[in-house]
This record gives structure tokens, sequence and C-alpha cells, in this order.
């Protein structure tokens, strides 16, 4: 029962790889985002903030057609980038990582901006009194205190990019090998008569996964917050 | 050091223009009369309207001219009246933090002599999360003087403590002042710090600046009464301990009117000190009184009185040494003496009402 078939190795391997690259390229975006979004008051904020957040409530299969539109091979974006750098992202493993990048975005936004926005302002006005250049506050007093909300960021973004599914089935479709992620090998051995335990051996899988990726983020976390708030 | 500003704050305007000379200038007001904003100002962390803010020579500010240095390339020290330590670093790595960004050529403090100055070595490791307030003070002006400033500017920064942490702070003060040989803008609402610290006042009240000048003239001035607060009325001259009497446990302080009998202070010989005397403790006469346990007798002649409604009039006596003594008397013992400005007159105050809190 516990023994695992060549091809769920496979939809294992794949999905840590794809969670992986997806968090790895995500974080610097979540975090160029997320100062933009934290404490600011312009025109069109409202409007970048929603955008960001749309994955989170548009049915996955919309935002998974729109990649498609946009990153297919005859999408403006996707015709482009296979042009100038030869990158096809359309039903390879890349698309598959953009796919869980763009949903998990949102996720990774929230907690670093609520992290940007509990640093303590005060505290940057202290360091330019002695000194610092905005350059350096950011370096030396912004980034560490909020070490907490990137570390909360990068555990969700991970998770989600394990566990994304519907956008990802949608634009890069099911492919062994390729795009065929956890979920995406759980959905196929549903569709299969007779394969119920290959299913639940996938579905536990993913729960310890999940599980392990959660309890290793309280703990990082809570050791963090020692670290930073020295207590 | 110079200052000349003007500012529009939410509930009146703020205009200032004085001078620093070396020691402690103290902003000294009520609380919410604009000296926060007014430092904020001197540090860059607040725009003035208009003015000219000059210190070592070099133009920070100057509408006129356009300039407006940025706070990080003023070389001014903060000491916040929260501290305001970073909580991720150590206390050494915050002592650091403004060395590390200060040029090296323009150094001055060493890491060595701010340790010292201000006993931090024991704190060295340290997070400021488990500094009691006092020790982050400490901290918090070790950090602004490793930043080799031109001007150190402290925002209230005992407000926080209670008495005794206070007590603790304040000869760490009296030292920074005495032996870094920089201007001090001390930002205060407590009469007695101002008294202790300030070698010059500027009196703030609503933003308009009502008085500069050293604290024995300032905190004295009777029209200034209503900014300097009425139940503090009190004036301030300094002494020298002239001798201990151990067996009547007392010491003997020389003021330029004369000598004074004090219990019996814990300091060396030869130091200076400050009274502080309450216009409540001294009484008045307009001769010499022999015969009476009130040997504390102080020689100098009326420039004002103040006759205000109820039973007091306040009179001022100015010393020898120019320094004026506040007393208060019932205006019926003013007409029974014949007391008027211009007279010689003496102040008396008994050995008892110079406690601990009346010698700074």
């Amino acid at each position: 029962m516990f023994e695992l078939s060549p091809e769920s190795w496979q939809a294992l391997h794949l999905s840590l790889r794809v969670a992986a690259w997806s968090t790895l390229l995500t974080l610097p975006l979540a975090l160029l985002l997320s100062l933009a979004l934290a404490n600011k008051h312009y025109p069109g904020r409202n409007l970048l903030n929603a955008l960001v957040h749309l994955p989170l409530v548009l049915p996955p299969v919309v935002t998974g057609y729109a990649l498609l539109l946009a990153f297919g091979r005859h999408g403006v974006a996707g015709a482009w980038l296979a042009d100038t750098f030869g990158l096809v992202l359309a039903f390879k493993w890349t698309g598959a990582v953009l796919a869980a990048s763009v949903m998990s975005l949102p996720l990774m936004v929230r907690p670093i901006v609520l992290s940007l926005e509990a640093t303590d302002a005060r505290l940057h006005r202290a360091a330019a009194t002695l000194g610092a250049s905005p350059l350096i506050i950011f370096l030396s007093v912004t980034l560490p205190l909020a070490a907490p909300g990137l570390m909360a960021a990068v555990v969700l973004g991970f998770a989600k990019s394990l566990g994304e599914f519907g956008a990802t089935v949608t634009f890069v479709a099911n492919i062994p090998g390729e795009t065929r992620t956890l979920p995406n090998a759980i959905y196929t051995q549903l569709q299969i008569p007779g394969a119920e335990n290959s299913v639940l051996q996938l579905a536990l899988l993913s729960v310890v996964l999940s599980l392990a990726a959660l309890l290793c983020a309280e703990w990082l976390g809570a050791r963090l917050n020692r670290r930073v708030h020295g207590r | 050091m110079d200052v000349l500003l003007h500012k529009k704050l939410a509930s009146f305007e703020l205009s200032v223009d004085f001078e620093c000379k070396p020691g402690i200038t103290a902003l000294f007001g009520r609380s919410g009369c604009g000296k926060t904003s007014l430092i904020e100002q001197i540090a860059g962390l607040m725009t003035p309207d208009s003015g000219r803010i000059l210190v070592d020579d070099k133009v920070l500010y100057d509408s006129a001219l356009a300039i407006n240095v940025p706070a990080r390339k003023r070389r001014i020290g903060y000491v916040f009246q929260d501290a305001r330590l970073f909580p991720h670093l150590s206390v050494l790595n915050n002592l650091r933090y403004g060395e590390w960004l200060t040029p090296r050529k323009q150094r001055y403090a060493t890491l060595d002599s701010v340790l010292e100055l201000l006993a931090l070595g024991p704190l060295l490791q340290r997070r400021p999360a488990t500094l009691s307030g006092g020790e982050r003070q400490r901290v918090a002006i070790g950090r602004a003087l490793l930043c080799s400033p031109r001007l150190l500017l402290m925002d209230e920064p005992l407000s926080a403590l209670d008495g005794a942490r206070k007590r603790d702070i304040l000869p760490y003060l009296e030292r920074l002042r005495d032996e870094m040989h920089i201007p001090i803008v001390y930002v205060s609402h407590a009469l007695e710090e101002v008294a202790r610290l300030a070698n010059t006042v500027v009196l703030l009240h609503d933003g308009q600046q009502q008085a500069v000048g050293p604290p024995e003239t300032v905190l004295t001035r009777l029209d200034l009464r209503a900014h300097t607060g009425r139940y503090e009325a009190s004036a301030i001259i300094p002494a020298v301990l002239q001798s201990h009497r151990p067996e009547f446990g007392v010491s003997i302080l020389q003021t330029s009117a004369g000598s004074l009998i004090s219990p019996q202070l814990d300091r060396a010989v030869g130091s200076k000190v400050r009274l502080r005397l309450r216009a409540r403790d001294l009484s008045i006469a307009k001769n010499p009184i022999a015969d009476s346990s009130l040997r504390n007798q102080l020689r100098g002649v009326i420039t004002d009185i103040a006759v205000e409604e109820g039973a007091f009039a306040e009179v001022l006596l100015k010393l020898p040494d120019e320094t004026q003594l506040l007393v208060r008397v019932a205006r019926i013992n003013l007409e029974f003496l014949q007391l008027e400005i211009g007279d010689t007159a003496f102040a008396m105050i008994k050995t008892a009402a110079l406690d601990r809190a009346a010698i700074l």
C-alpha cells in the first residue's frame, strides 16, 4: 500500500520541482508588489491590489484559460517568449510553474504586505537620523523585521504551488512526466476504474506534504520571531 | 548653531529664533507647545515653511537659498523619547549602526570612549527587548553619539522613566554635557531636569519663543510664570560646597550672597551645585536677623514685586552674581515691611527646606 509506483514518484518529483521554482521566482515579484501596496495611497493602488488578488477569487479554469490565451504558442506573450528566448510554456512543466506562480502570488503578497505594514515606521526615521539611505534602511531594518512575513509567504506559496490544479490543467494539460503533478495524477487515477488504492495513496501523500510544510512554517516562524524581536 | 524658523502646525504657528552654545540648550514648555516639531525640523525629519538652520557654520536648511539637507546627511544625533532601538540587532550592533554609516574621516567618537562614558560594556550582547528603560536610553544616546554628530538632539529622554531610573541616568547626561564638546538640544517639560542640566533655556509656549537665557534668569522671571508654571515657582542659584561638618550632619555651601547650611551632601568639597529654592520656602526681612535658627540669610536687591489677587505676592531679589531669588510673601507683610523695588533685603530659608529635591 505504501509502495509508490514509478508514475507516482514521477508526479511527486515534478510537483516538488514546480513548487520550488514557482516559489523562488514569485518571491521577488511578491516582494516588489508588496512594497508597491503596503502603506501606500496613490491612484490605481486599489486596482493593482485587485489585480494581484484576482486569481484568488476567479475560477482557476478562467485563470488557466487567460494564461493559455496570453502565453500559448499563438498568444502575444507566448510567441514573444518563444521567438526571443526560445522559451515555450504551453504544455511544458515551465508553464505549470507559471500557472502555480500566478495562483500563489496573492497568497504570498498578503503576508508580506501585512508584515511590512507592521514594521514600525518610527524605526525608519531613527535609521535616517543615523545616516541611512532609503536602500540601506530597507535592507537593514525593513527586510529583517519583515522576515517572518516573508517566511510565511514562502511556505504558503510553496504549499499552494504543490496543490495547484485548475489553472495548471487548463493551461498545460495533464501530460505524464511533463505536467502531471500530484493533483493531476490524482485526477487521472480517479478516471481509472479500480485505482482507488493509488488515489488514496497520492491523496495521503498530499496531506503529509502540506502538513509538513505548515508545521515547518510554525516552527521557523516562532524561531524567526524570537530572532527579530530578541526575546 | 543658529536656528530661525517658521512652520504652520495644526493648532498654532511655530516661530523661533535662537542660538545654541556648547553645552545643553533646553527647549522648555508644556506638552504640545511645539518642542518635538521643532527638533524634528532641526533633524530634517520635518521641513519648516521658512527660515534657516545653521550648525557648525554649515547651512542645513535655508528657505531663501532653497537648501534642505536630508536628515541622513545632517549628522545630527537624535535621541528619541522612546529610544527606538532596532529590536533585531544586539546592543553592540545598535551602537555601531550609525558608526558604520559615518565616513571614517568624520568620526570623532570611538566605541571605547562611548562604552566608558555610558557604562555600556556589560550590555553589548543583550537585545533591546531585555533592557530596562534606563539602559535603553543609554544605548540610544550611545548610538547617536557614535555617528559623531555635530549636534545632539534629545527629546524628553527621561520622560518614560520612573524617578529612580531618572536619578540613575542624570549623571550620565551631565558627563555627556561636560565631556563631549558638542552642542546638545534637550527637550523637556520637567523643570527639575532643565534646572539641573541646562546652560541655556528656550521657553516655548504655543509655538512661540517666550524667552531665551540662562535657567537662573528665565525660570525665575515673574512675567513668564504663566508658562513656567505656578506650582513650580522657584529660583536656581549656583553654589560651591565649602566644607562638611559631619559632627552636625551638615554641609556648608557658599553662594554669592552668603553661606548656607544644608543637610550633609554626598559630594566632594569644592564641587559646584545648583540650588533650587522654592518661593514658598523663602521668607524675607529688611535687616539681617540675629538670635534665630534661621541662619541661612542671602542678601540682595529687590528688582520686581508681583502683587496678585489673594493673600500672596512674589518678590524678586537680585543677588550679587546677578542670579535671582523668588520669594513668596503674604501681601499683608509686604505692606508691614514697606518693601519697594530697589530696596536691599534678606531672603531666608530653613536648613530643612534644603532637602534632596532642592540640591541639583
